[in-house]
């Protein structure tokens, strides 16, 4: 089952889009409730991160009997040490971004700590394709 | 099997579909000119009542000769049942009334209100993991979070209402203290809403209640009024012992009533079934941080709005802020409130209060097998791509996708949707006869009369 939505820079109004129909989709699954909210926080922060820091970009999800995979890819500055960026703490966020609630420098970790696949690629001033998977089982 | 108090009279449903429309958990569905509620679905919170033109949704209640059947018949008051009443008749006659009516005591059940809120606190200090936690004050939201947001189940704090201790309060007092044997004993609750009514009948998290019956606060009104009108100015009577609850137990029942006695740094008071399941949406998604405690409440004005007051939610509930003002006052004189008549068994009441955790029953999973529900799911999908996502009910279900789903999962026609019907006409795969049968299957036989349709010139 396929599923694509578009995300608009700076559009924080729609920030939840993708996670709040993904969520509805596994619950109709019966996929257990702790799974469904990790990959619902997991997406969220994604989904977030592709508003607050790069021009837009495309949420594209997989969802078969046993597992979902999802695709956050966005147009934008990209991240120059990856490594770094997975640290809790460390945050590139505008003030404006941050006075909003976003920011805190906790967004990949966080998705790293819900999914059990993270795979992150990335080219400065091209963009950022966040890919992650979470088993149902 | 789940325990309504919600019941459609068939008699009277004109199968309007009003009530289908504003059903938060679309637990409803018209079938041959009449409603039927879902009940896997449906959280008793009585969005249909208010919907209905016709009064076809009813609220069942126990017959009021039960209270007859007891020596010792206790009616168990919510406090909003005062809130009920103009400010010229005085509490004494109200409870002169229900005297005269069959009540040997009178009780309000937010005199537990104390105890319950310290079992809510032993609780809150060891759960701290869960937080945020969700009062279980209102039963409609239990339901709700229940059957919508099954992963949120862990934070509903598992203890009884107020209503639950008082009635273990009372039995107490009556066995141990007077000496009346449990069987001369009739617990009677005034429901100010369905959603209690079916919480006594079929509590969540416990195997049943102690309550013998339930009556419902409309039609009470109605009897201890039309007694205080009956009985004139001039009667003399003698009253039960009048209710002292405390500023804050008289709160309780109102919006923020939880809350503004809460110890959590950071919390909210939520009423109003959709501005619930607008915040419960974002709670879900992990949107919401740092939260440690929600009073939630399906109704807005929470109980002054309840679905069995007469009064304007608006006046009964300021009738009820000054009644906790002049309770306040008393409270600041010194005078000690009767609440406190139950810290005799206290320790016994606090131990008793807690109750089952309540357990996940999603409405939304479509197959208990993961790849049966896909395979069903990947049909839905296909099925609303087809249809006119107008969302008409002519189907008879809310919405295109709910209609797509019960195509899937309860093999309803797909000919019941009008817009397919016109399709299939123009591919010559349909009669008229059919197209009419199919529709009457909704709407039952034509509800257009058989006479001359108007003219207008």
């Amino acid at each position: 089952m396929h599923q694509e939505y578009t995300v608009i820079e700076g559009d924080f109004t729609n920030a939840g889009t993708a996670s709040s129909s993904v969520k509805k989709t596994l619950k109709q699954l019966g996929v257990a409730p702790q799974i469904v909210k990790r990959v619902v926080v997991a997406l969220y922060e994604a989904e977030v991160n592709a508003i607050a820091h790069a021009y837009g970009g495309k949420v594209l999800v997989d969802i078969e009997a046993d597992k979902i995979h999802m695709v956050v890819a966005d147009k934008g500055p990209g991240i120059p040490d990856i490594a770094q960026a997975m640290q809790e703490g460390y945050s590139t966020a505008r003030p404006e971004v941050r006075d909003m609630g976003f920011g805190a420098g906790m967004g990949l970790p966080n998705m790293k700590k819900n999914v059990d696949m993270l795979n992150v690629t990335s080219e400065v001033g091209v963009g950022t394709t966040v890919e992650m998977m979470v088993k149902f089982v | 099997m789940f325990y309504h108090a919600l019941e459609i009279d068939e008699g009277n449903c004109i199968g309007c579909s009003r009530c289908m429309k504003i059903c938060p958990t679309e637990a409803i569905r018209i079938i041959n000119g009449k409603a039927i509620i879902m009940e896997d679905r449906c959280i008793d919170c009585g969005k249909c009542h208010e919907a209905c033109p016709v009064d076809a949704i009813y609220i069942k209640q126990d017959d009021f000769k039960m209270v007859h059947e007891f020596p010792h018949s206790v009616a168990l008051l919510p406090a909003v049942f005062l809130g009920q009443f103009p400010d010229d008749i005085r509490v004494s006659r109200i409870y002169a009334a229900l005297k005269d009516l069959g009540f040997k005591h009178v009780f309000e059940v937010e005199s537990a209100s104390s105890i319950y809120v310290d079992v809510k606190h032993k609780y809150a200090n060891e759960h701290s993991d869960d937080e945020p936690l969700i009062s279980s004050f209102c039963p409609a939201i239990v339901r709700l979070i229940q059957i919508k947001y099954p992963s949120l189940v862990t934070n509903i704090i598992p203890v009884k209402a107020p209503l639950d201790i008082s009635a273990m309060y009372v039995l107490k007092l009556l066995t141990e203290e007077r000496g009346v044997p449990r069987e001369e004993i009739g617990l009677f609750y005034v429901t100010p809403c369905a959603a209690k009514i079916a919480a006594v009948k079929a509590p969540v998290g416990e195997k049943r209640s102690i309550i013998d019956g339930v009556i419902n606060m409309d039609s009470l009104f109605n009897k201890v009024y039309r007694k205080i009108k009956e009985q004139g100015k001039g009667y003399t009577y003698t009253a039960l012992q009048t209710p002292q609850l405390s500023a804050d137990a008289i709160l309780s029942t109102l919006t923020n009533g939880e809350r503004r006695i809460c110890r959590a740094k950071r919390s909210y008071a939520i009423d109003g079934i959709q501005n619930v399941m607008d915040f419960l949406d974002k709670l879900e998604n992990d949107e919401v941080e740092g939260v440690e405690f929600l009073e939630l409440r399906a109704c807005d004005q929470s109980c002054a709005g309840a679905l069995l007051s007469i009064e304007n939610r608006f006046l009964c509930s300021e009738r009820m802020y000054a009644r906790a003002r002049k309770a306040a006052e008393r409270e600041r004189n010194g005078e000690v409130a009767r609440a406190r008549e139950m810290d005799a068994y206290k320790d016994y009441l606090i131990d008793n209060s807690f109750a089952e955790p309540a357990q996940p029953r999603s409405m939304l999973t479509l197959d208990k097998d993961l790849t049966k529900a896909y395979e069903k799911l990947e049909k839905i999908n296909k099925l609303k791509m087809y249809l006119p996502q107008v969302d008409c009910g002519m189907c008879g279900a809310p919405t295109c996708e709910a209609f797509a789903t019960d195509v899937v999962c309860k093999q309803v026609g797909l000919t019941k949707c009008v817009f397919y019907q016109r399709h299939l006409e123009r591919l010559n795969d349909i009669t008229r006869q059919e197209c009419l049968a199919a529709s009457r299957s909704v709407w039952g036989e034509d509800p257009i009369g058989d006479g001359e349709p108007p003219v207008f010139s």
